[in-house]
């Protein structure tokens, strides 16, 4: 067997069935995906949560993680920013014909070790192979399926003047590790992405808080981006002050170098979370105890005035507006 | 961070900001030549922190701001050539010409590729003999070293394929034009950091002594543009009009002058067509005739066709200092970083861009 997929493997004939047993059934498996009926089924009762996301990240191997860890890890927490525990996820390859086996293999490998960190289960799956140049490598496209426990309302639009803004810990390490591999950019540095499921980290906040307004993971775009949306969709204003945002040495040096805003590089392993003030203490010494919040810090607080805006207070006492991201991040010239 | 955080500290930030209230008396425009110093400015939030008398107005040193449109339909011509890769700067891909931007150009099927430095760029050249490499060349006198040791580089190692598109400009020339113009009355001049430490603090001179400006070289960091203000409001307030340097850590008076030998090498003075200044002598930098196979431009065979300027669009003016982007009627309304109308909206060193981004107060 070739050790590189061919288009034949997504013809759905002997090779195809080959590469699903191999690489996938094998090390994804239980017992909901062993079936192999064209849908899983499964039983639930209470409020769902369902979310789908693409992964198309470039290179499909980066300090800290690839694509498959990526694509686990980014539908997880999509699910437990709706406050739900994520369950089942489905799991769909686009490749690029000529991508090595060894390499799917790894992939696959981390999508596994991913789902068992996590604890959800991929109960659904597709591969397709696709010419030379119509892919980029790999697309990973994953869905998942999470249960909202009881009472848990959370949303975008619930955050309130007066509450506080939680962010998770240190900004912009996924974005600018992503960065530092990539053709034509490439720079040496230490820094890894910070990829990693937080559905356990959300569920022990849930635990000592039922004033939990609003979650999101600010992934591309990043803080800023994230911020705004959340005052645009609850009406209200947000204040943060520069001195309070933890940026990593490694990811101001290359910002400065680049010409990047930390605000605005990718995470894929924080979480922001918008809280009533009297119960802020609470949530935040509750995620300092979890691994993926040890650096967690009240980032700034909601207010009335200008609604849809977000602002921050600098190191120097000015204050000044923070907007989306507009467009790519691309390198400036001098 | 080791040298940035000890230029953001607010104890020292505040005490130079005192200074600065005690000693200006007197009505001030200051100019800081350079984008990045309008981004400093508007980001730290530095505007409000400085008395009312003292005005501050932008600049003309954005390179891709500056870049007149019929450069850029050129640039996206030669794009859009079979067997091109385009490399470029990552601010140049969205900047608006006549038609099209690169970014639009590499959607229809163009080769463009965003690099960090000139490096990357024969790097590509090299992975790619059936093609043609052809760089961007934009950028002040801080990126027209490197570009020049690209060539040489090329010339030594045999590269075939790299090619420039040379539209690298000169910072002293086109000020002079500026102030010879007479639209704008400086009282003092912020020099452009990065700039200054290639070409060093003396070319500063005759705008000092010629026009009676004061010059003080600056950082970018918030410290250093204070320092730099409160030394450019000590001259004012003595009627005195010299260059001084506030960015000592990177700029000497004589500058670079390796990078200045390879600049000279490679390189010959030419005039240079800036957007919304129009041409101005001795601005722009053409390759010496034993470096011409190079040039882009006189290699391929391109027809860019008319060029058109935005309606309405008063990049020109901001360029100049004679507006600010409040002044233009599109700003916000029409113009935006997601529909930008001109090119000032485009560059994360442009005017509009910054005012847009940091400008609390639009």
């Amino acid at each position: 067997m070739s050790d590189r997929i061919l288009l034949a493997h997504g013809s759905g004939g002997k090779l195809a069935h080959e590469l699903i047993e191999k690489s996938f059934l094998q090390p994804l498996s239980n017992p909901l995906l062993a079936k192999l009926d064209d849908s899983a089924t499964f039983d639930f009762s209470g409020r769902l949560a369902f979310t789908t996301d693409s992964y198309v990240v470039n290179p499909i191997f980066f300090p800290g993680g690839d694509i498959g860890k990526l694509a686990v890890c980014g539908t997880v927490n999509d699910l437990a920013m709706a406050g739900s525990s994520p369950l089942y996820l489905s799991l769909s390859f686009i490749i690029e014909e000529g991508l090595s086996q060894e390499e799917l293999e790894k992939i696959v490998n981390s999508v596994q070790k991913a789902t068992r960190k996590a604890r959800v289960q991929v109960i659904a799956g597709d591969t397709k192979v696709v010419n030379r140049g119509s892919a980029d490598k790999l697309f990973i496209n994953t869905s998942g399926v999470g249960v909202i426990p009881e009472g848990v309302d959370i949303s975008g639009s619930n955050a309130k003047p007066g509450d506080k803004v939680i962010l998770s810990g240190t900004i912009g390490d996924h974005g600018i590790a992503v960065v530092s591999q990539r053709e034509g950019l490439s720079f040496s540095s230490k820094l890894k992405s910070d990829c990693a499921p937080l559905n356990e980290l959300v569920s022990q906040m849930l635990e000592v808080s039922s004033q939990i307004h609003c979650l999101r993971d600010p992934t591309r775009g990043g803080l800023a981006t994230t911020l705004n949306e959340l005052a645009r969709q609850s009406r209200v204003n947000i204040r943060i002050e520069e001195e309070k945002i933890p940026v990593p040495e490694e990811v101001s040096a290359a910002c400065e170098m680049l010409g990047f805003d930390p605000l605005y590089v990718a995470n894929e392993g924080k979480l922001v979370a918008i809280v009533a003030p009297e119960e802020a203490e609470t949530v935040l010494n509750q995620m300092r105890q979890n691994i993926y919040g040890k650096e967690a810090a009240i980032i700034g607080e909601v207010g009335q005035e200008h609604p849809g805006r977000v602002a921050m207070k600098t190191r120097l006492g000015a204050s000044r507006i923070v907007d989306m991201l507009v467009g790519d991040l691309l390198p400036r010239i001098c | 961070m080791k040298l940035i955080d000890e230029y953001r500290q607010p104890e020292l930030v505040q005490g130079v900001v005192r200074r600065i209230h005690q000693n200006s008396t007197k009505e001030a425009r200051l100019m800081e030549f350079c984008g990045g110093h309008t981004v400093a400015i508007l980001k730290h939030g530095i505007r409000q922190l400085l008395p009312p008398n003292i005005e501050m107005l932008s600049g003309p040193g954005c390179p891709v701001c500056v870049t007149d449109n019929a450069d850029l339909d050129k640039a996206i011509a030669l794009a859009l050539l079979p067997d091109v890769i385009m490399a470029t700067f990552g601010d140049m891909l969205k900047v608006p010409g006549s038609r099209s931007s690169l970014q639009e150009a590499k959607a229809t099927g163009a080769d463009v590729r965003i690099v960090y430095s000139t490096t990357d760029a024969l790097q590509i050249a090299r992975h790619n003999p059936d093609k043609s490499v052809v760089f961007l060349g934009i950028g002040f006198e801080t990126t027209a070293p490197t570009i020049a040791a690209s060539v040489l580089q090329a010339e030594q190692e045999e590269i075939k394929n790299y090619y420039v598109l040379p539209l690298h400009k000169l910072c002293p020339p086109v000020l002079e034009a500026i102030l010879d113009s007479g639209e704008v009355k400086l009282s003092g001049l912020i020099c452009p950091g990065h700039v200054s430490a290639i070409i060093g603090s003396k070319p500063w001179g005759v705008i000092a002594h010629h026009y009676g400006i004061p010059c003080v070289v600056s950082g970018f960091e918030p410290l250093d543009v204070l320092q730099c203000v409160d030394m450019l409001v000590a001259q004012i307030e003595k009627g005195e009009a010299k260059v001084e340097n506030a960015y000592r850590r990177g700029v000497r008076p004589e500058g670079n002058q390796s990078a200045l030998k390879l600049m000279e090498q490679v390189f010959e003075a030419c005039p240079a067509k800036w957007r919304g200044i129009g041409v101005v002598p001795d601005s722009g930098l053409k390759f010496r005739q034993e470096f011409k196979r190079f040039d882009a431009e006189l290699t391929f065979d391109i027809d860019p066709g008319p060029t058109f300027e935005p309606k309405g669009c008063i990049c020109g003016d901001i360029l100049r200092g004679v507006k600010t982007p409040k002044d233009c009627q599109l700003f916000t309304k029409v113009c935006t970083p997601e529909r930008p109308v001109g090119p000032c909206m485009v560059s994360s060193e442009g005017s509009c861009a910054a005012y847009y981004l940091y400008g609390a107060d639009w």
